[in-house]
């Protein structure tokens, strides 16, 4: 086993983390305030790097796509917000699941009727299309440097916003104890409006952000949305702190398990079973881990409710 | 009075299926929503493009298409095929793109004696001991490309490689056929590795091939994944040391027009290109680009010759596709002029036919997109024919 592979795999699950963090901070806070499963949450994911494929090949830069896709998509979220989702608070979770998983459909068909089925071109700026030495030896994808920059920088201003400011003491407060929260006055409503337009926001910048890595294209909000829930059951939900040592977690052991479990298997196995069972196992990993996590403590890690 | 309209209506039903058919209806079952929605939307609208080039008829019967969604998911592909064949009574099927779906769907089809004419989908069972009279393969058996691929590398004089394929019936297939001619003692492959279907991040894998420091790698990764995969790959800098090669599918104009640039350069084998010389083909390129304005990819040039291999069998059968054994003999001789110029079936109904390279460069418009090279394979047929007990 060499270093620079294992310091190669710890950078990606950190980017992979960071990342996912982005998408699990805003559906904790909204799954922890109101109370209220938004399965459309990857739906705006996918909204924000179609913005920003669109803003790119109009002719803007990167930093303006990406600046687009949130601002974009966070209007789109508080208008759905504000429209729709407010009518489900006061209903059980089966019904929030079913409507916003209509959302799911209605968001991809308008973005197929929009921008058509075939995916879209979003390319990493040139500037940053190419790989870094870190260390003699280590190379390591710039355009990936910055994604990691990028999400610390977030989660630490959410960290800050949080724990530092008047809002994010109303934040903390809704999501702790809601009746409460209203009963000293904090309008939860429109906290509400704007942490939904934060997380759609935060949505946006991921998909903006991996849009260049990955393929832009419908959909692409579903397989990712699964591991931001993933993330915020094993955080415990409403927390931040949760959410970010969730995603590090899971972006961690996703990683590691794709590449360190089929080299162990091949030590003990012959190279065709490792082939079949090294995958499968590697795929079911992040869920063992949340099975033990919820084993222990079934609140999460960093629970914000304790009631 | 009552009762004698009925038994008239009822002898009425009772005599059509002796009459030829007024009309020819056709199940169109493909993935149209989901990560895989850009593959069937372009079989659908090659199909459709066949279809306008045959009047709207098949062999001069007018056609009805019943055109359905699978979602990628063999499971609400089976259930789409029954209402399909049961309730629409579909005269002829076609377009799953994928293997993993089409393997769930066929024994259905199948029990109902329906033809069906793969327009992508070409798993090895079908191929070998479970090949059936009523399923027919007008694209290639999945190994095919594979096979034309490893063939090159080998030829090229590659003598390390490492290959990378989704952990399903098509990828295990893929990688048996790249591995069935990229062998011998200037053949190594250094690592293999199985992803999930449908993975979009490879950075764990890239690491795990920079690591293995190979001098080419292999991909089998259709639709998003080989766009995300290339991204990756290019933007990971290992494209300076490591020369890629792929099926034609995850390089074609789909994947290129999603990628752009960083595809330059990389290899590729198909059956079919869109600057292949033949009158079928310039007719098919120049229509599909006025329809829809954009380059057919491979799996549009199946899904029209899938229709005109229809249009060909309905009208050897002069419409009467109620004549299953006389439809069956038609569609076998598969008297239709493809695109891909030499084209038919082997004894279990897959293509024999030739392969050829191509590499992704810049035209002369200045237009990123493929060139053929040479052929690779002249009138090849699959591995698995000699397996099965059709004649």
């Amino acid at each position: 086993m060499d270093w620079i592979l294992v310091t190669e795999q710890l950078l990606n699950g950190l980017q992979f983390g960071l990342m996912l963090f982005l998408l699990a901070a805003g559906l904790t806070l909204v799954f922890g305030i109101m109370d209220m499963i938004n399965l459309a949450h990857g739906s705006l994911y996918m909204v924000g790097a179609y913005l920003a494929a669109a803003v790119l090949a109009a002719g803007g830069g990167f930093v303006a796509a990406v600046v687009a896709a949130m601002l974009g998509t966070a209007l789109l979220g508080m208008l759905l917000e504000w429209s729709l989702l407010r009518r489900l608070y006061q209903r059980d979770h089966l019904s929030q699941v079913l409507a916003t998983f209509a959302l799911i459909l209605i968001l991809n068909e308008g973005v197929r009727m929009v921008w058509g089925e075939q995916p879209l071109m979003l390319n990493t700026p040139a500037a940053l299309s190419g790989p870094v030495e870190l260390l003699p030896g280590l190379l390591y994808p710039s355009y990936r440097l910055l994604i990691i920059g990028v999400g610390l920088a977030v989660a630490l201003g959410l960290w800050l916003g949080v724990t530092r400011t008047r809002i994010g003491m109303w934040v903390r407060a809704g999501a702790s104890n809601r009746p409460m929260a209203m009963a000293l006055g904090v309008d939860t409503r429109r906290l509400f409006t704007l942490v939904f337009g934060l997380g759609a926001a935060l949505c946006a910048l991921a998909g903006s952000l991996l849009g260049p890595l990955l393929a832009v294209q419908v959909g692409m909000g579903e397989s990712i949305l699964i591991l931001a829930f993933v993330v915020i059951v094993i955080g415990g939900i409403g927390s931040i702190r949760g959410a970010l040592v969730g995603s590090l977690l899971v972006g961690l052991v996703d990683t590691a398990s794709r590449t360190l479990l089929p080299m162990l298997l091949r030590q003990l196995a012959t190279p065709e079973v490792a082939s079949n069972v090294g995958p499968a196992l590697a795929s079911m990993l992040i869920y063992l881990l949340m099975a033990a996590v919820l084993f222990w403590k079934p609140q999460g890690l960093f629970p914000a409710r304790s009631g | 009075m009552r009762k004698t309209i009925l038994c008239a209506a009822l002898a009425l039903l009772a005599a059509t299926p002796l009459m030829a058919a007024d009309k020819v209806k056709v199940g169109l079952l493909t993935t149209l929503s989901g990560a895989g929605a850009g593959l069937g939307v372009d079989i659908r609208d090659g199909f459709l493009l066949g279809l306008k080039h045959s009047g709207g008829k098949l062999g001069g019967v007018p056609i009805e298409l019943v055109t359905a969604d699978d979602q990628q998911n063999p499971e609400v592909a089976k259930q789409t095929a029954e209402r399909l064949l049961k309730r629409d009574k579909v005269d002829l099927m076609t377009g799953i793109v994928f293997s993993n779906v089409m393997l769930a769907v066929g024994p259905t089809v199948f029990d109902a004696k329906v033809p069906y004419i793969s327009a992508n989908a070409g798993p090895s069972q079908y191929a070998g001991e479970q090949c059936n009279p009523y399923f027919f393969n007008v694209a290639w058996q999945n190994d095919n490309l594979h096979e034309a691929v490893g063939k090159t590398v080998l030829e090229k004089g590659f003598k390390k490689l490492v290959v990378l394929a989704p952990n399903y019936p098509a990828g295990k297939d893929a990688i048996t056929g790249f591995k069935r001619f990229y062998k011998g003692p200037n053949a190594v492959i250094a690592d293999e590795i199985y992803t999930k279907l449908g993975q979009l991040d490879y950075a764990a894998e890239l690491a795990q091939a920079r690591a293995a420091k190979p001098d080419a790698m292999y991909i089998f990764l259709p639709g998003g994944m080989g766009i995300s995969f290339i991204k990756q790959f290019v933007g990971a800098g290992l494209s300076k040391d490591i020369t890629l090669f792929g099926p034609g599918f995850s390089a074609d104009e789909d994947v290129i027009r999603a990628v752009g640039d960083p595809m330059l350069g990389m290899f590729n084998s198909s059956h079919w290109a869109h600057d292949m010389d033949n009158t079928a083909n310039r007719k098919f390129v120049a229509d599909f680009k006025a329809e829809y304005g954009r380059l057919p990819s491979l799996y549009a040039s199946q899904g029209y010759d899938a229709a005109r291999l229809m249009d060909g069998a309905v009208k050897d059968v002069k419409g009467k596709v109620e004549d299953k054994a006389a439809l069956l003999k038609a569609l076998k001789a598969a008297r239709f002029d493809s695109v891909r110029g030499d084209f038919r079936f082997n004894n279990n109904q897959y293509p024999i036919q030739d392969y050829y390279l191509r590499v992704i460069t810049k035209n002369t418009a200045n237009q990123v997109t493929n060139r053929t090279l040479y052929k690779i394979f002249s009138q090849h047929a699959d591995a698995y024919a000699a397996s099965c007990k059709m004649k």
